[in-house]
């Protein structure tokens, strides 16, 4: 029999996260750090509107690029939260989670050999959806002395003449480091410079912690070549719902609902009018949330100073990014130990990219308790492992 | 109304227990601040006492809560004040207040059995003479007090590691 397979998508590694997974699934009295999702469950009087509309028989296929009245809410959002305007029909595309939007936006725009650079640590998914859309991965690794932000000496440094995208993934998954309008600034002028366009995938942008979040899009120029990913899936802790939206030039969207429309149809109907309730009503709930959040992220930053362990004060998500390089072993090694002796799951930073090998990244989507009782292990497992040496 | 102050009510809101060092971990503040922001709050009567949220049932004391709805006439220059006060120094009265609507004040009362709050009723309440009428409602199924469900959630059901 002939191979069945395409070269490219074996050549591809599984998520390096789903053997923590696995091995997790089998101790029912670990704890785990390890969610990239909210604990919240999505706030009722958006369940409320999600059930409504199925009672009213809204099962059926959206238009293409989403609810007209959908897109019309996320371009008022838009426009209060990241001061940028968009047309409700012709720039906005609602997606099946941002990630969708990652997928469809590289397709896009990539033609074979372009190249697109992707700062690490981040996200899995930049790296495979690139490769999937014929493009040239060119990772830029980013520096805990920067606070994991990217500088535009970095960016300058990693462009040649086939560089087309840059991925630019603030609030950051893995490290939780945030981008300011001035750490923005200087990058502006090294994009136009090269005429390259952006990637801004905001899906965190509800939670930072000290300022608000800035969208590059704001910056005179910028909105032309940018595109914004975003969705419901963090902010409002919606991720099941499946629901995310991308904006940006008609020219690339159009083409971007073209792809969409063949492989995917539509977003999820029910998710859609749901969402619209979750735009309209609910900053008080997400409010809320970012308070808890933050009171977490507050919490764990003193136990880790408590601890003696180093790390960065990450001001986005819900990620803190310790560094465990004094213990002279690799985040797999170390994240399996501390599964193994203290059944606390982490995610080694290595799942990454390379250049998070050296730490750890630790969800503080949990509730205080359970990150009491979390906590407390992680410290009776550094305690052990300093006292080894 | 300060950052600081409203941040430290809507914790001690849900959370009476809470220890100073801690709530001062999580709202980024110094331990002292709290300590000071608390007393004055104390003192200028915003923070008005510290309770706990206890399901009786569960702790295998038998409560009977019954709300009662009372029509009072109004008494020249006082309104209600007077009548409602009186109501207030029964101890079995846990809360009394001034409604707009169909009748002028709600009474919750905690008593121990029935005959022991209808007593109440007939022989405290209806003979005041500013008291036109009454209502009792007995209160049979407690789903959420104070902001807290008192049904108890499942376990969640989040996948443990996910990017």
């Amino acid at each position: 029999m002939r191979n069945p397979l395409s070269k490219k998508i074996v050549s591809i590694e599984p998520s390096g996260i789903r053997k923590f997974f696995d091995i997790v699934s089998e101790m029912p009295d670990a704890i785990s750090l390890g969610v990239g999702e909210p604990d919240f469950d999505t706030p009722w009087r958006i369940r409320e509107e999600g059930i409504y509309s199925l009672e009213r028989g809204r099962t059926f296929y959206t238009s293409n690029a989403g609810l007209k009245d959908l897109k019309k809410e996320i371009c008022r959002y838009l426009a209060g939260k990241i001061q940028v305007k968009y047309s409700f029909n012709s720039e906005v595309i609602v997606t099946v989670g941002g990630s969708e939007g990652i997928d469809i936006a590289l397709r896009a725009m990539l033609d074979p050999g372009d190249e697109v650079l992707i700062p690490q640590p981040c996200y899995v998914s930049y790296l495979p959806c690139v490769v999937l859309a014929d493009g040239v991965p060119v990772v830029i690794p980013l520096q805990q002395k920067n606070e994991f932000k990217l500088t535009a000496e970095e960016l300058e440094a990693a462009i040649t003449p086939k560089t087309k995208i840059l991925v630019l993934p603030f609030p950051n998954n893995p490290t939780g480091a945030i981008m300011t309008k001035e750490d923005l600034e200087p990058l502006v002028e090294v994009i136009k410079k090269h005429d390259l366009f952006v990637l801004s995938d905001e899906i965190y942008s509800e939670l930072t912690y000290k300022s608000d979040h800035v969208s590059i899009a704001v910056f005179p120029g910028m909105k032309e070549r940018t595109l914004v990913i975003n969705g419901f899936s963090k902010g409002f802790a919606m991720t099941g719902w499946r629901l995310g939206y991308v904006c940006g030039p008609e020219e690339i969207i159009t083409q971007m609902v073209k792809i969409h429309q063949y492989a995917i149809l539509c977003a999820p109907t029910n998710s859609q009018y749901a969402a619209i309730e979750g735009l309209k009503n609910c900053s008080d709930e997400v409010q809320e949330m970012r308070t808890a959040y933050n009171q977490r992220r507050r919490y764990l930053m003193h136990e880790f100073k408590r601890m003696r362990l180093d790390c960065f004060e990450p001001f986005g998500a819900f990620y803190v990014f310790p560094s465990i390089q004094e213990f002279g072993m690799s985040s797999e090694e170390f994240a399996t130990r501390l599964l193994g002796e203290e059944k606390v799951a982490v995610v080694p930073g290595s799942a990454f990219g390379e250049s998070g090998e050296g730490y750890i990244r630790i969800s503080y989507a949990y509730s205080l308790e359970d990150l009491k009782e979390a906590i407390g292990r992680v410290g009776r497992f550094v305690d052990r492992l300093r006292n080894e040496v | 109304m300060q950052d600081n102050r409203k941040q430290i009510l809507k914790y001690l809101e849900t959370n009476s227990k809470a220890d100073l060092g801690e709530l001062a971990v999580l709202l980024g503040l110094e331990e002292a601040e709290v300590a000071n922001e608390i007393a004055d709050m104390e003192k200028e009567k915003i923070i008005c006492g510290y309770h706990t949220l206890i399901d009786w049932d569960k702790a295998g004391d038998d409560r009977l809560n019954a709300l009662i709805e009372v029509r009072v006439t109004p008494q020249r220059e006082r309104g209600f004040d007077r009548t409602a006060e009186r109501i207030c120094n029964y101890p079995e009265v846990s809360a009394t207040y001034l409604i707009s609507g169909g009748y002028d004040l709600l009474i919750t009362l905690e008593g121990r059995t029935l005959l022991e709050v209808s007593r109440f009723v007939s022989e405290k309440l209806a003979p005041v003479d500013e008291i036109i009428s009454t209502t009792t409602h007995f209160i049979l199924k407690k789903y959420k007090d104070h902001g807290t469900m008192m049904t108890h959630k499942s376990k969640s059901e989040r996948i443990p590691v996910t990017p």
